[in-house]
């Protein structure tokens, strides 16, 4: 199976602060990777190192073969990567659609296509596509941040904490929402709080600590793991 | 009183007050655009947006001069408004100068805010030495005599005159005109078309669109792959050129001083915040009622009340709420008041 994303030996923080020890991550094509970890493990951290957003003092990272460490959010987009910030990940005084037609600002020919998909994943979006994305619920500002990473058709959709805040039920429609993009073989990264459901819908699952893989497997795996279980998902009942 | 004196107080109030209130809130408009924008979008301050518009003036003035030179005039079109497009070219160099020059440098830094007002004070001090280098310190009138080979060739304001001759025929004691001359009248024009073609960009073209959005969160523009120079661009080119705009027809309206719009700075900067800073309509909104604020407060009713009142009545001192030396109080006090209770301006922009 080709690895889309390969990030090896990732080491890298804000300023002095060391955050990231070494830690791999790693997407197969069109499948679901999902990392999970206690707070301060680096989850977050190494996805803005991976999306160029925080300078790696070591480490490489590589995309569909190419390398792309110290590369430009903007080269990344054009590469074939959406990523949505766990915060202010829409544009509040932009309309739905506007906010759409930026995640395509570097290929204005695609906006049409990429529209007409994402309003096709999104029916809710295109009766809301005149209304500000600030006057949008905690769910639709969810979908519009995800659509708008969707603009470019990327390869790999990158995703942090995509329910952090919502309610159960908004959150089913995530993950709903998430399994129905990976459909059309866009992989994922995803940093999930809610571990036990995200590592349900993971190919792969990468446990962080203090920047280090403590555990790599497929999801399931992990889920049966009685150590993982103790020490990051709570008890079952 | 005769109805034909109401006539007169209500024409006269025309002409000496809401016409001179949407002269000065023109000018406020196109400046505080500007600011709004750049605010907006690099987030600073823009202390040398005045002198921007000095520079936009004397540059449009030495045009004007050397059109004239060439034995342009073609009247009653004024010939500083043909030197206007290379004065706004100009205007938006040097705005793109002083951008490479100095904030790009603070910018690759990611220096805090008040770096950035520091160093847009520092730049608007150099202007001004620049301004009066280049410019003198003296006045210049756009609307001058040129004296070549013994001939004195004049240029003249034109002017629109609306004397109501069907209203003086009918009401006997009617005598009020107003009078818009070719400056004021660009100025208008100008501004409409501005604004207008302003609002067209912002929401219909995609570099609008991404400036609008830069404005609302700059991370999210990068993440999306925004070009966020490019952004910066086209602020300055059009921060630039409305500044040029409007410094040049004041000084066609009054005369060029090397203070010029430096005087303007607190009223468009009070019209700024009070519009919601990094909100463009916001700020047109806001200076059109700093304009009819200041003008109102400092106009001398005397003459309006003159007309209602009975002979034995009339008023001999102004008739003022506010005497015209403290007019830039009005904006402070605005500014002052707009903090205090709505820091975030009427239509709720970012907050400082």
């Amino acid at each position: 199976m080709s690895l889309l994303l390969e990030a090896r030996g990732l080491v890298g923080g804000y300023g002095e602060l060391t955050i990231l020890h070494g830690c791999d991550l790693t997407v197969e094509a069109g499948r679901i990777s999902v990392i999970v970890g206690a707070n301060g493990a680096g989850k977050s951290t190494a996805m803005k190192a991976i999306f160029g957003l925080l300078p790696l003092r070591e480490g490489s990272i590589t995309f569909a073969g190419e390398d792309i460490v110290g590369r430009t959010p903007q080269e990344l987009v054009a590469l074939g990567m959406g990523y949505v910030p766990q915060m202010a990940n829409v544009f509040p005084t932009l309309q739905v659609e506007e906010n759409l037609e930026m995640g395509a600002f570097i290929a204005p020919d695609r906006v049409a296509r990429g529209l007409e998909r994402v309003y096709s994943i999104f029916p809710a979006l295109q009766e809301k596509r005149r209304q500000p994305a600030g006057e949008l619920s905690g769910g639709q500002r969810q979908m519009v941040a995800v659509g708008r990473a969707l603009m470019m058709e990327p390869q790999l959709l990158m995703l942090d904490e995509p329910t952090a805040g919502l309610s159960p039920k908004v959150m089913r429609d995530i993950f709903d929402i998430i399994l129905k993009v990976n459909e059309a073989d866009v992989g994922v990264l995803m940093v999930e709080q809610n571990a036990r459901q995200a590592l349900e819908i993971a190919d792969t699952g990468f446990v962080l600590g203090t920047g280090r893989n403590l555990y790599v497997d497929t999801g399931e795996a992990l889920l049966a793991d009685p150590e993982v279980a103790r020490s990051f998902l709570g008890k079952r009942d | 009183m005769e109805f034909a004196d109401t006539l007169n107080a209500l024409v006269y109030l025309l002409n000496k007050g809401v016409l001179n209130a949407a002269k000065i809130g023109s000018i406020y408009a196109l400046g505080a655009v500007g600011i709004t924008l750049i605010f907006g979008i690099l987030r600073f301050a823009h202390f040398a947006h005045g002198d921007m518009m000095t520079f936009g003036a004397l540059s449009a003035f030495f045009g004007t001069l050397w059109l004239r030179q060439q034995g342009i005039n073609i009247e009653p079109i004024p010939t500083g408004l043909l030197a206007l497009p290379v004065a706004a070219l100009v205007t938006v160099g040097l705005a793109l100068l002083i951008d490479r020059s100095v904030y790009a440098h603070f910018r690759a830094q990611k220096s805090p805010p008040v770096v950035f007002v520091m160093t847009s004070i520092g730049v608007t001090f150099i202007l001004q030495g620049v301004i009066r280098l280049i410019g003198g310190t003296g006045d210049r009138q756009f609307f001058f005599t040129l004296v070549e080979n013994g001939e004195r060739l004049r240029e003249d304001k034109a002017r629109l005159l609306f004397d109501f001759e069907w209203l003086s025929e009918h009401f006997d004691g009617f005598a009020q005109k107003i009078v818009i001359t070719a400056p004021q009248l660009a100025l208008f024009v100008f501004t409409a078309v501005a604004l207008f073609g302003l609002h067209r960009f912002l929401t219909r073209t995609r570099l609008g669109k991404g400036m609008r959005a830069v404005s609302d969160n700059e991370d999210l523009a990068r993440i999306s792959g925004i070009d966020v120079g490019k952004v910066v661009l086209f602020t300055w080119i059009i921060g630039g050129t409305l500044a040029a705009i409007a410094g040049t027809l004041l000084a066609m309206d009054t005369q060029y001083k090397p203070i010029l719009a430096f005087n303007l700075l607190l009223p468009m900067f009070a019209a700024a915040i009070m519009g919601g800073v990094g909100k463009p309509f916001g700020a047109v909104a806001g200076a059109f009622i700093v304009g009819l604020a200041e003008t109102f407060a400092v106009f001398d009713w005397r003459v309006v009340y003159n007309f209602l009142v009975p002979d034995e009545m009339h008023a001999a001192t102004a008739l003022a709420l506010v005497p015209a030396e403290y007019k830039l109080a009005v904006p402070f006090v605005i500014l002052v008041l707009v903090l205090i209770w709505r820091p975030t301006g009427i239509f709720r922009g970012q907050v400082l």
